[in-house]
C-alpha cells in the first residue's frame, strides 16, 4: 500500500530501501547521512523482511561487505559521505571491474579534507568522473526531492541490476536532512536465490551446485590482452548504458533565451531563480539532469542552438561545467556560478549570476 | 621413457594408488614456487571441504598476495577481494548467507598489515567464517619486501641489512592478539613443511570448518610457512630455516578452543 | 499561499520539533511543506534553527535567506534573522534573555513570554508550543484541528500522553501573545 510520509531524505532512503525488498545494508557513521543507518538499527528490518543491517569498522570494510554480499546475487547497499567515499573508491573500482550491482549512497558535504559537515556539490568529480583507478563508470542518479531519494532506491537497483553495473544515488546535505512530503512505495518481497538466477542469470557466487562451472567473481586478470578484452566489454556497456538511461527533466525552456543548468538541490534554487527572472522579463528556463553519468549533453546541445548563453550551477568550484561545455561544444558561451565550501547559493545570487556572467558579460 | 609413465588409470589397476588429488583441486598449474608451502596449505583446506561435503555450500575468497590466484586452483565458487579486505567481503558473504560454509586465504601483508582492521573486527564480531592465515614472513608476489611478520634482524629487500627493531617495528604476532578477541572459537598455528606437521594442521582445518559449521564464531588456522624464493634459499634450506627460527618467534599449537 | 518560516533559538528549546509539528500539520492540510534544519555539531547547547514552509505550490528552494515569519528565541538569532524578515513579514520573538531588541519599522512585531509561561506551568517541555500558539494567533496557517493531528504524528506513541499538556500550552500561547508594533 502507498503511504504519504513527512521524512529527512536520508530517512527516506532507508524506508525505501526496506520496500525494495533490498538483501542488505552495510554503513559506517558519518555527518550528514547517519540517519540512515539510525533508521534501519531502529526500524530492525531484520525483522520485517530478513534485511542485514551491519555497521562497519569503516567506510573501507563497509564497502567490501557490500563486494562479498553483492558477488552473492544480492541486492545490496552502502551510504556514507563524500571523506567516507573517498575511503569507498578502492572499494568501487573493484565492483565495477567485477561488474557487481549494488547501490551506493552519497549525501555530499563540503571538502577537501574533513572539510565541513554542510551541503556541497564537489563530489562530482570524484563520483561521476571515476574518483578510484581504472577505466570504470558509474551509473548517477541525482536527486532533488526527498520522493526522488526513494524512488531511486528502486531505479538504482532496477538499472544496477540490469546492467550488473554498480549505481549511486548523488545527493547532499540539503536533500539528506531536510524533510517532505513522500509517497512511499508498497512493501516488496526480498528475492529468492532462484528467483535472481531465473531473472539476471547464474553468474553470482552461491555454492557451486551440481550442474554447473563453479562462478569466480574478480577484477584480476594478468594477462593484458585479456584484461583489455575486458575492458572493451566494459566499454560496450557503458555504450549501451549511455544510449538508453539518460533522464533529464527541463523548466520553462521551450522559450528560453537563457539556460541553468544545475542538478539536485542547486536546481531547486534554480527553480526559483527561473521564475525571479521571469517576473523581471528574462527569460530563463532550467534544464536539471537527472543521470549525472550517463549525462544529458544531446539535450544541452540542442538547447545551445536556441539560447544565448549557459550558466552552470552548482555547490562547488565548477566540476559539472566541463560536461556543459563538452555537450555545448562552444556553440554558445558556457560559464560556472556556485557558492561552495559548504555554503548554499540563494536564488538571488544565482540571478545576479546569469546577469552579470551571462546576459551582461 | 615415455612409455614407462603409467595413466593414473594404469595405477589404479594395478592397486597402487597411495595418493589421490582432491577433485577440490582444479588441473591448473600451480603458480607457486617449487618447494613452497601454499601448495600444501591449498590442497589440504580443500579436501577438508570434500571430506566435509561441504562444496555446494563453500563460497571461499582471495586473498592479494601469491594466492591472489587461489581461485584458479581451488575448484569451488569463489572471490577475489582488494587487498586486505578479504575478512570484510567473507563478512558481506556470511551475512546474506548464515547457511554457507565461508573462508578466506589470506597471506601475513594482507591480514597483519593493510587488512589488521578488517581482520580484528571481523574476529570481534565473531562472524562464523574460516580464516586461513599463511605467515611466511615476506612479501613474496611483489618481489621480498618486509612483511609484518619479518623476523628481527631477517633481511627483505625493503630490509636490506636485516630488520632493525628501533627503526621497523616489531614483527606482529597477529594470531595471538586474534586469540583474544570473545568472537573467536579457535585460533591455531600450524606448519606445513613436515609430513606429520601437515597431518596435524589438516586436523586444524577441519576443526575449524567443523566449528564454523556449530556457528561458534570465528575460526583461525595459522600456517607458518616459508618462502624460500624470497629468502634466497634452496626449499631444504628454507624449511630448515623455518624450523629454527620461525618457530621460535611463532611457536606451533593451539592458542585457543 | 506560500509561508516561509524559520524558527531559531537554542538546542534543547524544541526548536526542530516545532517546525516539525507545523510541517506535519501543512500535509494534513494537503499542503506542499518543507522543513530544513540546520545541522551538525552547533545543535549541542549551540543555537539550532529550520526553516519550514507551507505552500500550495510545489516548494524550489528549501533554503531560505528572507522569511515571511521569523520566530526568534535567542539573541544570538535575533542578531542573524531580524534583518532576514522580509518588509511586511512578522517577528515573533521571547524576551527572555534578549537585550538588543528588534529595531526595524517595515515589519510586525510580537512578543510571546514562553519561557515565563513555561515555568508558571512548571514545564520547561511546552515551551515552544507556547510559541506555536502564539504564532498561529498571529498567523492562522494551519487549523488548529490539524496542529493537534500534527502533534500527534510527530511525537513518538510513547509521548501521547503529553498531548493534552501540549494543547493547553498551545491555548496560553494563544492567550499571551502579545504585539509589540503592527503596520
Amino acid at each position: 500500500m502507498e503511504e504519504i510520509k513527512l521524512m529527512k531524505g536520508n530517512e527516506a532512503v532507508a524506508e525505501a530501501a526496506i520496500r525494495a525488498g533490498v538483501d542488505a545494508y552495510f554503513g559506517y557513521p558519518i555527518t550528514p547521512q547517519s540517519e540512515i543507518i539510525e533508521y534501519l538499527m531502529t526500524e530492525e528490518p531484520y525483522k520485517r523482511t530478513g534485511m542485514v543491517v551491519l555497521q562497519a569498522e569503516s567506510e573501507l570494510a563497509a564497502i567490501n561487505m557490500v563486494y562479498g554480499a553483492a558477488a552473492c546475487g544480492k541486492k545490496v547497499m552502502t551510504s556514507s559521505s563524500s571523506p567516507g567515499l573517498s575511503l569507498k573508491q578502492e572499494g568501487l573500482s573493484y565492483i565495477a571491474g567485477s561488474e557487481l550491482p549494488c547501490l551506493i549512497v552519497d549525501v555530499v558535504r563540503g571538502g577537501p579534507g574533513l572539510g565541513t559537515i554542510q551541503p556541497s556539490q564537489a563530489d562530482y568529480f570524484q563520483m561521476v568522473k571515476g574518483g578510484g583507478h581504472g577505466d570504470y563508470k558509474l551509473i548517477v542518479l541525482a536527486p532533488s526531492t526527498v520522493q526522488e531519494m526513494a524512488d531511486f532506491v528502486e531505479l538504482g537497483f532496477e538499472l544496477a541490476f540490469k546492467y550488473r553495473n554498480p549505481a549511486l544515488i548523488l545527493s547532499d546535505g540539503v536533500i539528506g536532512q531536510m524533510m517532505e512530503k513522500v509517497v512511499l512505495p508498497p512493501q516488496k518481497e526480498r528475492l529468492t536465490d532462484e528467483e535472481v538466477d531465473k531473472l539476471y542469470g547464474s553468474w553470482a557466487t552461491t555454492g557451486k551446485k551440481k550442474g554447473r562451472e563453479r562462478n569466480i567473481i574478480t577484477s584480476l586478470e594478468l594477462k593484458p590482452e585479456r584484461q583489455e578484452a575486458h575492458n572493451h566489454h566494459l566499454q560496450n556497456k557503458y555504450k549501451k548504458i549511455a544510449e538508453n538511461e539518460i533522464r533529464f527533466e527541463t523548466f520553462n525552456c521551450e522559450d528560453a533565451e537563457y539556460l541553468l543548468v544545475a542538478y539536485g538541490s542547486s536546481a531547486r534554487i534554480c527553480q526559483k531563480t527561473v521564475q525571479l527572472a521571469r517576473e523581471k522579463g528574462i527569460k530563463a528556463g532550467l534544464l536539471r539532469p537527472i543521470t549525472l553519468w550517463p549525462y544529458p549533453s544531446k539535450a544541452i546541445n540542442k538547447l545551445a542552438d536556441q539560447v544565448k548563453g549557459i550558466l552552470a550551477v552548482e555547490m562547488s568550484a565548477g566540476q559539472m561545467v566541463e560536461d556543459v561545455k563538452l555537450a555545448v561544444n562552444g556553440k554558445v558561451k558556457v560559464e560556472h556560478y556556485g557558492r561552495f565550501g559548504g555554503m548554499v547559493h540563494s536564488p538571488d545570487e544565482v540571478l545576479e549570476a546569469l546577469e552579470t556572467k551571462i546576459i551582461g558579460g | 621413457m615415455a612409455e614407462n609413465i603409467l595413466t593414473p588409470e594404469e595405477i589404479i589397476k594395478r592397486g597402487e594408488l597411495v595418493f589421490k588429488k582432491t577433485k577440490l583441486m582444479t588441473d591448473a598449474n600451480l603458480s607457486y614456487c617449487p618447494g613452497c608451502g601454499h601448495g600444501v596449505a591449498h590442497r589440504i583446506t580443500m579436501e577438508v571441504i570434500e571430506e566435509l561435503g561441504l562444496e555446494e555450500k563453500t563460497i571461499g575468497i582471495a586473498p592479494v598476495g601469491c594466492s591472489v590466484l587461489a581461485y584458479e586452483f581451488m575448484n569451488v565458487d569463489m572471490q577475489e577481494a582488494a587487498h586486505g579486505r578479504a575478512p570484510a567481503v567473507a563478512t558481506g558473504i556470511k551475512r546474506v548467507y548464515p547457511d554457507k560454509t565461508v573462508f578466506t586465504y589470506q597471506g601475513d601483508g594482507d591480514l597483519a598489515a593493510i587488512g589488521t582492521a578488517e581482520t580484528l573486527h571481523a574476529c570481534n564480531r565473531g562472524e562464523n567464517i574460516t580464516i586461513i592465515f599463511i605467515n611466511n614472513g615476506i612479501y613474496g608476489m611483489t618481489g621480498g619486501q618486509m612483511a609484518p611478520t619479518t623476523l628481527p634482524g631477517m633481511k627483505s629487500s625493503t630490509s636490506p641489512y636485516g630488520r632493525d627493531i628501533e627503526m621497523m617495528g616489531h614483527p606482529l604476532k597477529i594470531t595471538e592478539l586474534i586469540a583474544m578477541l570473545p568472537g573467536t572459537a579457535y585460533v591455531t598455528r600450524q606448519a606445513v613443511h613436515k609430513p606429520a606437521l601437515v597431518r596435524k594442521a589438516k586436523k586444524a582445518i577441519k576443526k575449524a570448518f567443523e566449528l564454523q559449521q556449530e556457528n561458534k564464531g570465528t575460526t583461525f588456522v595459522e600456517i607458518v610457512s616459508n618462502c624460500n624464493s624470497g629468502w634466497k634459499m634452496t626449499p631444504v634450506e628454507s624449511n630448515e630455516w623455518l624450523d629454527k627460527n620461525m618457530l621460535e618467534y611463532y611457536p606451533l599449537g593451539d592458542i585457543k578452543g | 499561499m506560500t509561508e516561509e518560516i524559520i524558527i531559531a533559538g537554542f538546542g534543547g528549546q524544541g526548536v526542530l520539533s516545532m517546525g516539525k509539528i507545523l510541517a506535519y500539520s501543512g500535509i494534513t492540510e494537503n499542503k506542499e511543506v518543507s522543513w530544513m534544519p540546520s545541522y551538525g555539531p552547533e545543535m549541542r547547547g549551540g543555537t539550532a534553527n529550520v526553516s519550514v514552509i507551507i505552500s500550495d505550490e510545489r516548494i524550489s528552494s528549501p533554503i531560505l535567506q528572507n522569511f515571511d515569519t521569523a520566530i526568534i528565541l535567542n539573541q544570538q538569532s535575533m542578531d542573524k534573522f531580524e534583518s532576514g524578515v522580509k518588509p511586511g513579514g512578522l517577528l515573533l520573538y521571547d524576551p527572555n534573555g534578549i537585550i538588543r531588541h528588534p529595531t526595524r519599522k517595515d515589519i510586525n512585531i510580537y512578543t510571546i513570554e514562553g519561557a515565563a509561561e513555561a515555568a508558571k506551568q512548571k514545564s520547561s517541555k511546552t515551551f515552544n508550543m507556547i510559541v506555536l500558539g502564539a504564532f498561529l494567533k498571529i498567523k492562522p496557517v494551519v487549523k488548529m484541528e490539524n496542529v493537534l493531528k500534527g502533534l500527534k504524528k510527530s511525537l513518538p506513541e510513547r509521548h501521547h500522553h503529553l498531548i493534552p499538556m501540549n494543547e493547553e500550552a498551545i491555548k496560553v500561547g494563544l492567550e499571551k501573545v502579545k504585539a509589540v508594533q503592527t503596520l
